[in-house]
């Protein structure tokens, strides 16, 4: 790595780290303004999210759909859109998981079989919503940010009208849900973990593909057409293409995050499911700035935010909307951090 | 006639499109004199929700609905000024500020709202025009709120004030090339920031609206993407204040589409009718937008134009 490199990547580490103590630091004053204690906060903020072995537990299980879902906002960024519509992508992946599983249960498929099958489902149908709003985009100019948003909230209403309508099963009565995929053939724990395979999913994918977006071919051509559209155009690239393989990979990486919270938490669909994972991975991926490899600890670290959410809620009788403050504030934070690269003199090269 | 039978549905949904058209309008109104301005707000869905939760507690407080009124028309103006001075900042994104406000408005607005959603707190009172009609439908109908019709009021002031006063002239010339804004000697960020902040005001009225008198009650659940299909209404609209106007009114009328099915009998499908708000949005959307030009009528500096 030559000196130049070094600086960049410690700008880019010091400037969110720097915006998310700022964050804090806002944070703490509004907590004193409350007449709460903020160092009693974070200590339990601390202690629910990452102190004990099952702090640790809660707080990985959270992170492991937050990973999945801000890959739907992080590769269509590499192709520069801005897709905030995780939320249906996850929903819908989640129920075509679920029916998948059912379908294969009943046919007497093997476990492996069936859980391929049902990634394999929900990754599918995640990618084709997502393409839908990428595909209008290119297609239409449609603006996918709020396309995205819209599809949805049209997800949502269609998984709510299949999970208590056609598929609903019978025997679901208080809570509304689909036919269970079987104890068997849930997903496992990771070995030598209390944490169950989503999150190896995760990292794995994340790994992946920030080997692809940095160094390949593939990876280099979303960037410039991220980086100029019309650029891209001139030079060839079949831009089209590589924005809808991007809202693609993205939206089966939220697909996927239904599958794991279907085959690893709920064992069925049901409204549990809308649980707002897809917004959570909005926030991860702004802090970790659209970079795959920065998404995990990030993910990590707003998991346990959220799973300390309980803890304060217990211990200080805060509303359990505190952790969304915290994290509305540090997302504000770090957008507006975006403003210092570049200009902080530490990190700028001594002229010659 | 006691009954109006299936005639009630398209008569409930006029008088849906009334009522549920109003939070749309001030949204789109606001979001109309921002992106007029050259700036998109995509927050004034977080917004709409923290001037639901801040009318419907001074109400409660203070006993009077229309002071609820003014404190969320000051809470929106300053969380539009909190977006119009982070987007003043160099390189820093809009659109993504506007995620950010989203997410922030409406968590903070849980936060503080959470004694507030056990106690009643006074209503808006409505106007009653279907006196003359004897059919308790037509009556229901034709309750009118006072924000509709002030909302009505400043579609067409904001209309004329853009084409005919000083301020409106700046308000587009800022939006359609900020260079020649800069050399006429006006500052392009503080018009900005006033216009954003103008905007979050009117969303933030608009969500008074949700809290003080339909649905009436203040709850996490209270907004469902109305802030959001604003910005869409907008854009469908043409920048035009008075085509906002109809637009509320047909994205109400899509909205009361649900429940007015539902009042005679037609409950398969409940939640698909009432997703066709989003529906009618994204298919406005689609029929309106092009990839090869930009639309007429839009200011030249936004973003979503480039």
């Amino acid at each position: 790595m030559t000196r130049l490199q070094l600086r960049h990547a410690a700008e880019a580490l010091a400037i969110p780290v720097g915006a998310l103590l700022a964050a804090m630091v806002v944070f703490g004053l509004f907590m004193a303004a409350l007449r709460q204690s903020p160092l009693e906060v974070y200590t339990l903020i601390y202690r629910g999210g990452f102190a004990s072995a099952f702090a640790w537990q809660n707080t990985l299980a959270r992170a492991a759909p937050l990973v999945l879902t801000a890959l739907c906002v992080a590769l269509p960024a590499q192709a520069g859109l801005m897709v905030i519509g995780g939320e249906g992508a996850l929903v819908l992946g989640g129920l075509a998981a679920a029916v998948a599983g059912h379908q294969l249960a009943v046919a007497g498929a093997g476990p492996l079989a069936m859980k391929t099958m049902m990634a394999a489902a929900a990754m599918l149908i995640g990618a084709a919503w997502i393409v839908l709003a990428g595909a209008l985009r290119h297609y239409r100019g449609v603006n996918e940010t709020i396309s995205s948003l819209l599809l949805t909230y049209i997800g949502i209403a269609v998984f709510n009208q299949l999970v208590e309508g056609p598929l609903r099963d019978p025997a679901s009565l208080n809570k509304p849900s689909t036919t269970p995929i079987g104890e068997a053939n849930m997903l496992g724990h990771l070995p030598g973990l209390d944490v169950h395979w989503g999150l190896g999913f995760g990292v794995i994918v994340c790994l992946v593909l920030y080997v692809v977006v940095r160094h390949t071919t593939f990876g280099f051509a979303l960037r410039i057409v991220g980086g100029n559209a019309r650029a891209a155009r001139l030079a060839g690239l079949p831009v089209g293409r590589l924005i809808l393989l991007a809202c693609a990979l993205g939206g089966a990486g939220a697909g996927l995050a239904g599958m794991v919270e279907v085959a690893a938490v709920h064992g069925n669909a049901n409204a549990s499911l809308i649980a707002g994972y897809g917004y959570g991975g909005i926030l991860v991926a702004f802090i970790a700035r659209q970079n795959p490899i920065a998404i995990v600890p990030v993910a990590v670290l707003v998991g346990g935010i959220a799973a300390s959410g309980g803890m304060l809620q217990r211990r200080l009788d805060l509303p359990d909307a505190t952790v969304l403050v915290l994290q509305g504030v540090a997302f504000m934070l770090i957008l507006a951090s975006e403003a210092l690269y570049g200009r902080l003199k530490i990190f700028r090269p001594a002229r010659a | 006639m006691t009954s109006l039978g299936w005639w009630g549905v398209p008569l409930a949904v006029l008088g849906g499109a009334i009522r549920v058209s109003t939070p749309f309008l001030f949204v789109s109104l606001g979001e109309c004199i921002t992106e007029r301005s050259g700036r998109i707000n995509l927050g004034l869905e977080g917004i709409l929700v923290m001037g639901a939760m801040t009318g419907y507690a001074l109400s409660y407080a203070t006993g009077n609905p229309w002071l609820g009124v003014l404190a969320a028309a000051g809470a929106g103006a300053v969380l539009g000024v909190l977006h119009g001075l982070l987007c003043s900042l160099p390189r820093v994104n809009d659109i993504a500020i506007g995620i950010g406000l989203m997410l922030f408005g409406t968590g903070f607005a849980f936060f503080l709202g959470k004694p507030y959603v056990q106690p009643k707190a006074p209503m808006l009172p409505s106007i009653p025009l279907g006196g003359w009609s004897s059919s308790p439908q037509i009556q229901a109908a034709l309750q009118v709120n006072p924000l509709f019709i002030i909302g009505l009021a400043l579609a067409i002031a904001l209309a004329w004030a853009f084409r005919n006063t000083r301020w409106g002239l700046v308000v587009r010339m800022v939006g359609d090339s900020s260079d020649a804004a800069r050399a006429m000697g006006y500052g392009v960020s503080a018009v900005r920031t006033l216009a954003t902040a103008a905007g979050g005001m009117l969303a933030g009225i608009g969500g008074s609206f949700l809290s003080l008198y339909y649905p009436g009650s203040w709850s996490e659940g209270l907004s469902s993407g109305q802030g959001l299909m604003a910005v869409a209404l907008v854009i469908f609209a043409r920048w035009r204040p008075l085509s906002c106007f109809y637009a509320a009114l047909l994205f109400g009328g899509a909205g009361a589409l649900g429940p007015a099915l539902q009042s005679v009998g037609v409950t398969g499908g409940y939640y698909l009718f009432n997703a066709a708000p989003y529906v009618v949005t994204l298919a406005i959307m689609i029929v309106t937008c092009s990839p090869r030009r930009n639309l007429s009528g839009a200011p030249g500096e936004l973003s979503i134009n480039r």
